[in-house]
């Protein structure tokens, strides 16, 4: 059984079975995605017991039982999450495909300390890679969202 | 009037893409899984293919009536290359294709394939330039005399006496190491047969129409049974333009099987046989007169095009580009050149954002460096003594640069620099034994470009021009269906702003279709930075079209002259009164009220455009600080003076700058796919191809000019590649002012920390 987003999923998965892998095809949430399979990119990041994780390095059968966090779940229905409006209104993205990593993992720190400062921001950023953006304006909405969150935590 | 055009308006793409709803080809489900069996040795001939029991495994011998890949230039001295899709009797790189598994699971397709033996008698291959052009070298073509399959030569009338007559001759040789694209989507490919016999072709495409005819071609199919999709592709950098054998095989197999077929690339096959590029060698020699200025210039370009040819652009693209564009921005007269491209036992080379541009731009800003270093001359000197000033100005190759800014552009980016203050701080930084240096690169970027271009490179697919088709509905809302493809551009966005400045409503009414052959028009896709000005200038036409046809009906619902109706903000006006009308209402007479009007019914307008092409210009000027103990290299600050004609949503413009400068600090500082020598590729994950992080990549300081130029009717530029092509050469100048106490040299990308400490030990023995 996977706790993804609050629904439960019960899925069948061989034991080599990566958690990215079954969150897009046993699970049908496609918005995580693979980019590397060896743990360098951060596409797939999503957040598990509230940990930012790489889920092409997590087998689904460790995170049994944990909450699960994917990018279908950051935002409030209708109502994006600060990350996502920042992300659009300082083109963190281009082509959008390693957006959901980039938004988790950022989700994932700035839910534990919305006050990271710019070098705090700067490191968690480069946890993952983008190709298009050349990255400031990652930064410029980590940085927006974090203020964001410091107002409304 | 421009309400929309010029405005950082927020992009159409991006609510969908963070929410996780964008639609991936790797997305999509699948009955079957192909995975492809590769060949581990560089240069072989396959003896046998032993794939285990009762598995399904098609090789070559399976794909009867299967036309090999040959894309042709209609060139006396190109030698058209086969590639045929598996594996015919020789296998030509590591990576190259044998054969093909199905599985009912991803993982389950690469099982059976691990099991696939290959039974392949390795040769000696040839990995380099210098070892595929050696009188003994074996040819990787059978029936080719040589491995050169291209060959271009010129010389202008006049360059021999220039030469003769010149103050001095300066030289440089420069080496650009392999590169790739790298896309953090990789390729993937889902064909899915319907009972209609028609397949459905999803992948991750820049020129979705041109994939379908060229598969149908290959499969000997009717195009009309096959449609291709492109639906959010996650990046291309032109690895996704040219046409991957592996798409081809997908469809084959969906015919074949009659079902569902997918394919997703992992990052190791991506690297290892996705498309390369880069790897050329160019020296050149410049002839100056007294006065510093560049009377004759000579080239001499070898380009690695690896084992195939891509297509559309076939071998020759690398080559030919550096041969026909080498001059640059410089007001030279003579010029003579040469350029070969040489096959070899490596993964074929195919545009990558800038093509050869990067390495050219390098080649000939390390020129313009030791040439005013050799006059005593700063190196802005010399460019303002050699930059093109009057427009339109032929190049010694016939290309027609249009009204620019080159000399204004660096100027601008030259007050922004202060180089005098860093120039002090670089002196007194030296006493604490800091070396900091700084580089300009100025560049122009030939965008925008029309068949005619690809007419003069004699493809034998001549790409260009594109077509729109506009049709307002019954509710007033636009659709624009495009031949182009965007990946990250945003045109749906920025074409929306051209359209509805033309048409005189807000963009949130335009929808821009793209990316699927059953419901565009034929047109080229994306790519070559061409695909703002070509489609958007097809965009502007039709949609001033039916700003025309609105005005007409609206004039007789107003019952006004034609030529007093505006139509802005969705409501048409009679100038100076209070008498309108909405546009969509007159949307729906036009297509319910049809008879009252002398019109055809319904409101459809298409336009094509096919421009002859248009340069944007720039300099980049970075400030380095190189450790000359651990031979790391810092960027401190990066500057871009960019004219790209009118910007029609700067956020996105700044965004591409922003992109190409981060791809080209890579090319020049850390990025490179390396082989042994036997042929062994040794970067095959992100851990050893060293794509850069936030950390490597510093905040830009942009600046623009806007010269507005009639080659493009939207009066915007392309600009797509620019950042990548200035980077690595402004990069590569400001290591080289950094070692310059050390008398130390470095012409070669990436400057590795190997390569400094190379050259910093070169120079002191
Ligand atoms: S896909 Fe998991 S880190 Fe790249
Ligand atoms: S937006 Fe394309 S990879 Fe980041």
């Amino acid at each position: 059984m996977l706790h993804v987003n609050g629904v439960d999923h019960l899925v069948c998965v061989e034991a080599r079975r990566s958690l990215a892998d079954t969150l897009r095809q046993d699970c049908g949430l496609t918005g995580t995605h693979v980019g590397c399979e060896h743990g360098v990119c951060g596409s797939c990041t999503v957040i598990v017991d509230g940990v930012a994780v790489r889920a092409c390095l997590m087998f689904a059968v460790q995170a049994q039982g944990l909450p699960i966090r994917t990018v279908e779940g950051l935002a409030c229905g209708d109502i994006l999450h600060p990350l996502q409006e920042a992300f659009i209104a300082h083109h963190g993205l281009q082509c959008g495909f390693c957006t959901p990593g980039f938004l988790m993992l950022a989700a994932a720190a700035l839910e534990q300390d919305a006050w990271l400062d710019d070098a705090a921001i700067l490191d968690l950023v480069s946890s993952n890679l983008c190709r298009c953006t050349g990255y400031q304006t990652i930064l410029a909405a980590v940085k927006a969202a974090a203020i964001v969150m410091r107002e409304e935590a | 009037m421009t309400t929309w055009v010029g405005r950082s308006i927020r992009r159409f793409e991006d609510p969908a893409l963070v929410r996780g709803q964008g639609r991936f080809t790797a997305d999509l489900p699948a009955a079957r899984w192909v995975r492809f069996v590769r060949s581990p040795v560089a240069s072989g001939l396959v003896e046998r293919i032993t794939p285990p029991a009762g598995s399904v495994c098609i090789t070559h011998a399976d794909l009867v009536g299967v036309r090999p890949i040959k894309p042709m230039l209609d060139r006396f001295d190109y030698v058209p290359i086969e590639q045929p899709l598996l594996a015919k009797a020789c296998v030509r790189y590591v990576g190259d294709l044998v054969a093909a598994v199905l599985g009912t699971t991803a993982a389950d397709a690469e099982d059976i394939a691990d099991q696939v033996l290959l039974d392949i008698t390795a040769l000696q291959p040839v990995m380099d330039t210098p070892s595929a052009l050696a009188e003994d070298a074996p040819v990787v073509h059978a029936g080719m005399s040589d491995n050169i399959v291209v060959r271009a030569q010129m010389c202008t009338p006049g360059h021999a006496q220039a030469w003769a007559a010149a103050d001095r001759i300066i030289d440089c040789d420069i080496r650009s190491h392999r590169q790739s694209g790298q896309p953090i989507e990789a390729r993937a490919a889902h064909a899915a047969w319907d009972s209609s016999g028609r397949v459905t072709l999803t992948c991750t495409a820049q020129m979705p129409h041109l994939m379908r005819t060229a598969i149908a071609d290959l499969l000997d199919m009717p195009e009309a049974d096959l449609r291709v999709v492109a639906p959010d592709v996650g990046g291309g950098f032109g690895q996704k333009m040219s046409l991957a054998p592996e798409y081809a095989l997908v469809v084959w197999l969906a015919r074949k099987f009659r079902t569902s077929i997918a394919w997703v690339e992992d990052r190791r096959e991506n690297l290892m046989a996705s498309f390369h590029s880069r790897d050329l060698a160019i020296s050149v020699q410049g002839a100056f007169d007294a006065q510093a200025r560049l009377v004759a210039l000579s080239g001499d370009v070898l380009a690695n095009v690896g084992a195939y040819a891509p297509y559309p652009n076939t071998a020759a693209v690398e080559p030919l580009m550096s041969f026909a564009e080498l001059p640059g921005p410089y007001a030279v007269a003579e010029y003579a050149c040469l350029a070969r491209g040489v096959v070899t036992n490596t993964c074929a080379s195919a545009p990558y954002r800038g093509v050869s541009r990067p390495a050219l731009t390098l080649a000939m800003e390390r020129l313009m460096d030791k040439a005013a270093r050799s006059f005593g001359l700063l190196p802005e000197e010399i460019r303002r003594r050699n930059l093109v000033q009057q427009f339109p100005h032929t190049s010694p190759t016939g290309l027609i640069y249009d009204t620019a800014s080159y000399r204004e552009t660096m100027e601008l980016a030259l007050r922004v620099a202060d180089l005098t203050r860093f120039r002090q701080r670089q002196v007194t930084a030296r006493v604490e034994k800091r070396y900091l240096g700084v580089g300009i690169a100025t560049f122009c970027e030939r965008t925008g470009y029309g068949s005619p271009a690809f007419a003069a490179r004699g493809m034998g697919v001549t790409p260009g021009w594109e077509t729109v088709q506009l049709a307002m509905d019954p509710s007033g809302f636009v659709e624009a269906r495009i031949g182009a493809s965007p990946h990250g551009q945003g045109l749906r966005t920025t074409l929306a702003q051209i359209i509805a400045d033309a048409v005189g409503i807000v963009p949130e009414r335009v929808r821009i279709i793209h990316g699927d052959t059953d419901r565009t028009p034929y047109g080229w896709g994306t790519f070559a930075s061409r695909s703002l000005v070509i489609s958007g200038g097809a965009c502007l036409i039709a949609a001033q079209q039916l700003h025309t046809r609105l005005c007409r009906v609206a004039s007789i619902m107003l019952e006004a002259a034609e030529a007093d109706i505006e139509l802005r903000d969705g409501i048409a006006r009679v100038a100076g009164t209070d008498r309108t009308i909405a546009i969509a209402d007159i949307a729906r007479a036009s297509y319910h009220g049809a008879h009252r009007f002398a019109e055809s019914p319904g409101l459809q307008e298409t336009a094509s455009y096919d421009p002859l092409g248009t340069f944007s210009n720039a300099t980049h000027i970075a400030f380095v600080d190189v450790d000359v103990e651990t031979c790391a290299v810092r960027i401190e600050r990066f500057i871009v003076a960019e004219d790209a004609g009118r910007l029609i949503n700067p956020m996105i413009v700044d965004g591409q700058i922003r992109g190409g400068v981060a791809q080209g600090i890579a090319n020049a500082l850390y990025e490179e796919i390396v082989y042994d020598e036997h042929g062994d590729i040794l970067t095959t994950t992100l851990a050893d191809f060293l794509m850069p992080t936030a950390h490597e990549i510093p905040p830009l300081e942009i600046h623009h000019l806007e010269t507005l130029s009639d080659a493009s009717i939207i009066g915007a530029k392309g600009l797509g590649e620019g950042g990548t092509i200035g980077a690595p050469a402004a990069v590569l100048n400001a290591i080289n002012d950094a070692l310059q106490p050390f008398g130390a040299e470095l012409d070669a990308m990436p400057a590795t920390p190997l390569r400094i400490h190379d050259a910093l030990r070169a120079a002191r023995t």
